[in-house]
């Protein structure tokens, strides 16, 4: 029965602009300073204040813009979205309205093998609030304003998916470029990316569903249980003959569920009017093409790129270009190496300890030339696969290089044919009857042969060779 | 000696070393102690001024006066943002707020060198051509009619600006005019009041009302020292984002009073059988004086202007009604506590704003609610386009327009007006210009029957405030009004 409902999801994503001072201000945007430290009289809203546009701001918005494939808008215009809040200081939000930056654009997710494309409405600029705290004090609420005026870029895109995956995907995509671009950190801890995602449901076939807006979800998984939970809690409205209403819902992570938060008719009437501070944005079509030709490569051409390039499969390619710095930490690697020990030594080998270590590629306790090193120790023989395990786990948790690991360790692999010859034939002679076997048929054995060799020499023995010349000496 | 002085004189004073500026600053600090009846002023300077006047006179005996404006006594609107002195907007909402900064405007008169008497009084945050709104009370007009001792109002909103240059408290003063608020009440006072074209004043530091209507602008005693003002609080501001990049200019030395062979325009909208007959005579005596001194006098058509009040009464109340938001309670001036943010709101902003003001701002809320804001605003912004290329046709065929300032001369205090609009109507003439964005002076003619001052105004397209000044300077010259009226309040 479920099968006959369909989701239709479209997302808003508040992604804060990477710049070092506000849309309107030049006070510092800096993480995690002491509250009110970071504001001037304008975003303090003092009277007779007067907002000045950051150009820098607007460069990253129409970076952005490119990067979703979307058009830029040469002329645009700020409005006042109007509301009384304790952190809103000015009691007026400067946002774009009617006329945003950036128009339609586009990007593409892959789910399962199979490409879709998501459908990007606009991209409009905006300031943000402060921060209201209330858990300061028992009586009041403080404010603390180093927010209050902060860029933010909202993106829209247009109701365009149909599953938590496919909305994941897309959030993931859009964060993506926008690392790639350096507009925004994507940092969703932070809250320098954030997404409210409107859901509805249908019958196949029907015409769009009620929606519902779930405000403020800052992690992937917020965004797939609170979808999946307002999915279900819809059709089992519609089933049981009831409406669904419309109205803005938030997501409550321990209960795993989402509650209303305000019904359409409680919602704002925000006057909106062009703010009469500024004057419409114009942009000259020269600025414009000047930041396109400025572009980093992105994720899908990267992609492409190390499918061919690199000749590696296109769920390696995505793993490794989903983020820029990964990206590049791989391309380093891989400089004049095999990359199919390239990529299995970053994306297995290091992600596994990044993931156990919660650490990100920027803080990798192995540098990319101290993993090439590693990997030039395999390329050329002196190490086994499986003694550089070994050595990559001391390089973890140590400053040492791989070399000097390797000597300390005295793994350097046997590789001296005469040397392994000895162990062979103490192994040989230690087991007659094995022999025999192998020698009646039993060619399996071949394994316990090669295993006791190995356990003799700890494992040093180069296994090319080892498997080489104990062939051999049976087979005789 | 020190009555009555230009900014000229007192220049010329200081610069022979006749007088020193803590002499002059002396005696306005004293004429507005005796001067209290007028209630121009809501703060007085007094140490500020008679620091800043050493300081002058500690250059002046160096050889080092900066210029014409330095040494000169003025008073500023209490709108503009005094860094360490009350600035209040006359709104008790505001009647703690004390700027850590000093606006641009000011910040220019006071790097010329020019004294900061104190802030003046005027409508509460500009709304009005009374000056009854102020928080502080109303600001008496210095002049009063023949045949009664009533008080009359200076106009407004820059009322105290303008009665206190009528009554001699100061040289000059600075105000601002969102619809009329430096013309009305100079032409109130028998002062010349001059509105520049928007964006060639910075608005920062300057408390608003409407944003894309508020200029800032000086009146004086005389076109000479409007000019002389102009320069000095003129110039870009790449702190106000709509000031314009143009460079400044020396209005003052390129002051000439040459009207020959200019066209002037006089609007046929602006003729109407109720104005007054003697503000129609000096418009005729204006015509003449101009055209007898070589200009061409040609009758224009401003089709819309009979919608230019009710455009300016929904803009500027939708703009203030966003502007004045900010004055919550939360962050600075009045605070009404109560027990949740909703009602502290509330009280703070019921408690904080006078009549007029909520008037204001619940039209200015009404016209932008949804389903309104096309009927409303939008119409609105599209008369104003049609207004300015009224003004862009005419001024293809003419240098200037000469119109009367106001449709009435001061009226008394005491003159209930119970219906809003009626008061609006003071703002008939002048409102056109503010909608368009550009320049225009209040110049006075005479006076009336009843002896009050008549003014006119004269018009010019955007930024051609020097012809607008040539122009006012070729009518003072020819009618020789002296702004004094007699002294009964001290």
């Amino acid at each position: 029965m479920m099968n006959d409902w369909q989701t239709v999801i479209g997302i808003e994503i508040h992604a804060q602009v990477n710049s070092k001072s506000k849309l309107f201000s030049s006070s510092s945007t800096d993480f995690g300073s002491a509250p009110n430290t970071q504001v001037s009289l304008v975003d303090a809203a003092m009277p007779g204040m007067l907002p000045v546009i950051n150009k820098f701001c607007i460069e990253q918005a129409i970076k952005s813009g490119l990067g979703l494939n979307a058009k830029i808008n040469n002329k645009s215009i700020f409005d006042r979205k109007n509301y009384f809040y304790q952190d809103l200081p000015q009691g007026y939000q400067i946002s774009q309205f009617k006329d945003p930056i950036v128009g339609e654009g586009s990007v593409e997710i892959e789910i399962e093998g199979t490409t879709k494309t998501i459908g990007i409405e606009r991209l409009h600029l905006e300031q943000d609030a402060g921060k209201s705290l209330h858990d300061q004090d028992p009586n009041l609420t403080f404010v603390d304003l180093n927010r209050s005026g902060i860029a933010l870029m909202e993106i829209v895109s247009k109701p365009d998916m149909s599953s938590s995956d496919e909305a994941i995907a897309y959030v993931r995509k859009v964060r993506s470029i926008l690392r790639y671009l350096d507009t925004c950190d994507g940092n969703m801890e932070q809250g320098s990316l954030r997404a409210d995602v409107n859901v509805s449901v249908r019958k196949k076939g029907e015409e769009l569903g009620t929606r519902c807006e779930i405000k403020n979800l800052n992690s992937f998984k917020h965004i797939g249980a609170a979808i999946n939970f307002e999915v279900d809690r819809q059709i089992k409205i519609i089933e049981s003959g009831e409406q669904v209403k419309q109205e803005t819902r938030l997501y409550e992570v321990a209960s795993n569920k989402t509650r209303s938060m305000r019904s359409k008719e409680d919602a704002h009437d925000y006057r909106y009017f062009p703010d009469p501070d500024l004057l419409p944005l114009q942009l000259e079509q020269e600025w414009i093409e000047k930041i396109k030709k400025s572009l980093p490569e992105l994720p899908d051409e990267k992609k492409l790129r190390f499918i061919n390039f690199y000749k590696i499969s296109g769920y390696d390619a995505e793993v490794l270009t989903s983020d820029r710095r990964i990206s590049e930490f791989f391309e380093e690697v891989a400089k004049n190496r095999s990359s199919k020990l390239s990529v299995s030594w970053v994306a297995s080998e290091l992600f596994a300890v990044l993931n156990k270590l919660n650490l990100n590629i920027e803080n990798s306790p192995v540098s990319s030339s101290q993993l090439g090193e590693l990997i030039d120790e395999i390329e050329n023989g002196t190490i086994s696969n499986r003694a550089a395990k070994e050595v990559f786990e001391e390089m973890c948790n140590s400053e040492k290089s791989a070399k000097d690991i390797i000597e300390e360790k005295g793994l350097v692999q046997i590789s001296d044919t005469s040397e392994i010859e000895i162990f062979i034939n103490k192994v040989l002679e230690d087991n007659p009857e094995n022999v025999e076997k192998y020698k009646n048929g039993k060619t399996k054995l071949l394994g316990f042969f090669i295993g006791e060799v190995m356990k003799a020499t700890k494992g040093k023995a180069n296994p090319g060779l080892l498997n080489q010349i104990v062939k051999k000496k049976l087979d005789n | 000696m020190l009555d009555n002085l230009t900014i000229l004189e007192a220049s010329k004073l200081i610069d022979e070393k006749k007088v020193s500026a803590l002499e002059i600053t002396n005696s306005y600090l004293k004429k507005i102690e005796d001067s209290k009846k007028l209630n121009c002023f809501i703060t007085v300077s007094h140490d500020k001024a008679v620091h800043a006047a050493k300081e002058t006179d500690n250059r002046v005996s160096k050889n080092n006066r900066i210029g014409p404006m330095d040494g000169i006594p003025l008073a500023y609107k209490d709108l503009f943002c005094t860094k360490d002195t009350l600035t209040t907007a006359s709104s008790k909402i505001l009647s703690n707020f004390i700027p850590t900064y000093e606006s641009t405007v000011t910040n220019n008169c006071i790097n010329k060198g020019a004294i900061t008497l104190g802030k003046l009084n005027c409508d509460e945050f500009a709304m009005g051509s009374t000056n009854k709104t102020s928080f502080y009370g109303p600001v008496v007009n210095p002049w009063k009619s023949l045949d009664s001792d009533e008080e009359l109002v200076p106009g407004g909103s820059s009322g105290g600006s303008a009665a206190s240059v009528a009554a001699d408290l100061c040289i000059a003063s600075i105000g601002t005019d969102t619809g009329g608020s430096i013309r009305q009440p100079a032409s109130f006072t028998g002062a010349v009041g001059l509105k520049p074209t928007y964006g060639r004043v910075s608005r920062w530091g300057t408390i608003a009302f409407a944003s894309s209507l508020d200029q800032a602008g000086p009146i004086s005693k005389t076109v000479e020292d409007a000019a002389i003002l102009l320069q000095t609080i003129s110039g870009h501001d790449n702190k106000d984002s709509t000031s314009s990049q143009r460079p400044n200019e020396h209005y003052f030395s390129n002051l000439n009073s040459s009207v020959k062979n200019l066209k002037i325009g006089i609007p046929k909208e602006y003729m109407s059988d109720d104005l007054p007959l003697e503000i129609q005579n000096y418009w005729n005596e204006g015509k003449k004086i101009l055209s007898e001194n070589g200009a061409e006098i040609i009758e224009i058509s401003l089709p819309h202007t009979k919608t230019a009040l009710p455009a300016y009464y929904i803009i500027a109340p939708a703009e203030a009604s966003s502007n004045l938001s900010r004055y919550d309670g939360v962050k600075y001036g009045l605070r009404t506590n109560e027990k949740n943010l909703i009602k502290m709101y509330e009280s703070t902003r019921s408690d904080g704003f006078g009549d007029e003001v909520k008037r204001r701002i619940m039209i200015g809320t009404y016209v932008l609610s949804s389903g309104y804001y096309d009927a409303y605003y939008l119409k609105a912004q599209k008369i104003r386009s049609l207004i300015k290329k009224d003004f862009d046709n005419v001024f293809k065929d003419v240098n200037a327009i000469l119109t009367p300032a106001t449709p009435n001369t001061a009226f008394a205090i005491d003159k209930e007006e119970k219906d809003p609009v009626k008061n609006y109507l003071n703002d008939i003439f002048t409102v056109p210009i503010n909608l368009a964005g550009l320049p225009a002076i209040s110049i006075p003619f005479g006076l009336d029957k009843k002896g009050l001052p008549v003014g006119m105004q004269l018009i010019t397209n955007s930024f051609e405030e020097q012809l607008l000044l040539n122009i006012a300077k070729n009518i003072q010259d020819s009618i020789n009004f002296k702004n004094e009226p007699k002294c009964w309040w001290k």
